[in-house]
């Protein structure tokens, strides 16, 4: 009739098993600072996906629903970066132009698309990625089709832009720390805590009061919000975009970074964006098969590690079971 | 505390998934401060019944609580009039702990901590166990106290009525006796309970009618004495049947 006592503390970051992946990952980046070279373009992107996945880790971690279209947000803000700077705007004033857009368009779609729920859901937003790209790809005299836009200025403000890759790797970090603390206040807040009963059953949160269309769409703005961000530091790293890398291979990275990371935790976005972003080092060898190489390991996490990486902390000493990060 | 108007008053409300109605036009009330149990078999309609009331499950009919018609399709505002159901299976969020599925329970009050940590103090000195476990993954609870936390998240939200689907389900004999008598407790203090059972005996002692449900249909409104013996119930059934 009783149970054990399995408690939630607060994280304690002084036990071996939460600082030692923090002192690895501390040590990964000073040594990549130091030393530069292509690893500092790796951990950039790296850096920019995480991000992005914090977004969709609002839709699909902590509001349990599906969305397989966020790489249009991303899309939105990544053109709409590209198209106003090389049109001479600066890059601090064309970006919220990019995520207000984006997330107009999430009010739009998710207002009507929402009431779906599983797969009728994850079909509308897969469609609304396709839609997006072949938008991309059609709008030529905008978008500039296949050929893409080049010559995006790279990040920076007031005519300044900063010098060199590890100036810009230090900024996306410091732009990835700000976006994973804002997730992690929000998951411990009101908003948090109703989304998480929204995922734990919508007829239970739905009957405590909880106005359930209201926030999975709050939360689909939120993840557009990220995704649009992402998607224009991307084009700033880059100085380049067109409408492949904003495909539905961004789709697939994200949910295996999601999901190799840990869904529905805060660092997991962060874990799984870095450790399948050194991964292709590994990969490199299947060349076209990279997506079905990732599409192996994420069927192969979901069997073993449902949880994901973030999870797997608890096997290590000092940590009780039954901790989310 | 007379009052002609019923606390819940329900007039040929059905209820259907898709093509199918699982519930046939029923008409049924409880009075205030009453205790009133629905028993019936597996696939009676009891939990349709409840979802319906609830606003959760699509159909006709009208609801009035209070003598105020609550929406057919707004568990939301249902919730906000002061009806509050206890799910089948209890519904408690599983990852989360003890204390924040509480306080989601008092969701409707938004930032009056007082109020919530007044009521939260009520719930523990009801169920003295879920204060013990507060910090608890409520997942990895038994399943005697989810089912505590079940009632003590739908009391945080400050029910005037309380729909409870099957509170017993899964619980050893003493167990399920022990919640059902705290239920008892809550009514005799005023709160009005629509109850849901398998476990007719448990119910009927603290009820003060029942309807019997069958295949989607009231068969019976009757008072706990004139069920003496689970023969008696089945006679119900079988003459629907």
């Amino acid at each position: 009739m009783t149970s054990p006592a399995i408690t939630s503390p607060r994280p304690d970051f002084l036990r071996p098993g939460v600082l030692l992946p923090w002192l690895a990952g501390v040590g990964l980046l000073a040594y990549v600072f130091i030393a530069g070279g292509y690893l500092v373009t790796v951990l950039s992107f790296a850096a920019i996906y995480a991000v992005f996945v914090t977004g969709l880790n609002f839709f699909m971690g902590y509001t349990g629903q599906v969305s397989f279209g966020q790489n249009a947000f991303a899309a939105i803000g990544g053109y709409t970066s590209a198209i106003l700077t090389t049109k001479g705007w600066p890059v601090f004033a064309a970006m919220p132009v990019g995520i207000v857009a984006a997330a107009l368009l999430a009010l739009a779609i998710g207002y009507p698309t929402l009431r779906l729920r599983g797969h009728y859901l994850a079909m509308a937003t897969l469609a609304l990625g396709l839609i997006v790209q072949e938008i991309a790809v059609q709008w030529d005299s905008v978008t500039q089709g296949y050929t893409g836009i080049s010559g995006i200025p790279g990040l920076g403000a007031f005519g300044w832009e900063l010098p060199n890759d590890r100036a810009q790797l230090a900024a996306l970090l410091v732009a990835l720390g700000l976006c994973i603390w804002i997730s992690s206040r929000l998951k411990h807040s009101r908003l948090g805590h109703a989304l998480a009963a929204i995922a734990g059953s919508e007829d239970a949160a739905r009957a405590l009061g909880i106005d359930v269309a209201r926030y999975k769409l709050l939360a689909f703005v939120i993840a557009a919000v990220y995704a649009a961000f992402s998607g224009s530091l991307f084009v700033h790293f880059v100085g380049f975009v067109s409408p492949e890398v904003f495909g539905l291979h961004m789709v697939v990275l994200g949910f295996t970074m999601l999901y190799v990371g840990g869904i529905g935790t805060v660092f997991g976005p962060l874990i799984g964006a870095f450790i399948i972003s050194l991964l292709p080092e590994t990969f490199r060898g299947f060349k076209d098969y990279q997506d079905l190489a990732y599409g192996a390991a994420l069927i192969a996490l979901l069997i073993y590690a449902p949880k994901g990486l973030a999870s797997l902390a608890r096997f290590l000493p000092g940590r009780k079971p039954g901790e989310g990060a | 505390m007379p009052n002609a108007t019923p606390l819940l008053a329900v007039e040929g409300l059905s209820a259907r998934y898709g093509k199918v109605e699982a519930l046939h036009p029923t008409d049924l009330s409880v009075a205030r401060g009453e205790l009133v149990a629905v028993l019936g078999p597996n696939g009676a309609g009891k939990s349709t019944l409840l979802r319906a009331i609830m606003g959760l499950t699509p159909g006709a009919g009208t609801v009035r609580f209070d003598g105020a018609l609550l929406p057919r399709d707004d568990a939301r505002s249902v919730a906000a009039r002061g009806v509050i159901l206890v799910p089948e299976g209890r519904g408690i969020f599983g990852p989360m702990t003890v204390r924040d599925n509480l306080d989601l329970g008092a969701y409707m009050l938004g930032r009056q901590h007082g109020e919530i940590a007044a009521r939260m103090e009520r719930v523990f000195t009801l169920f003295p166990r879920l204060k013990n476990r507060q910090s608890q993954i409520a997942g990895s609870m038994s399943g005697g106290e989810q089912q505590m936390l079940a009632i003590g998240r739908a009391l945080m939200a400050g029910p005037k009525l309380l729909l409870l689907d099957e509170p017993s389900l899964g619980l050893a004999p003493r167990l399920a006796a022990e919640i059902l008598e705290t239920l008892g407790g809550l009514n005799r203090a005023g709160l009005g309970i629509l109850l849901v059972e398998q476990r007719a005996p448990l119910a009927l002692k603290l009820a003060t009618r029942a309807y019997l449900l069958a295949v989607g249909r009231v068969v019976a409104e009757v008072t706990p004495d004139q069920i003496a013996s689970p023969h008696d119930l089945a006679r119900y059934y079988f003459a629907a049947a």
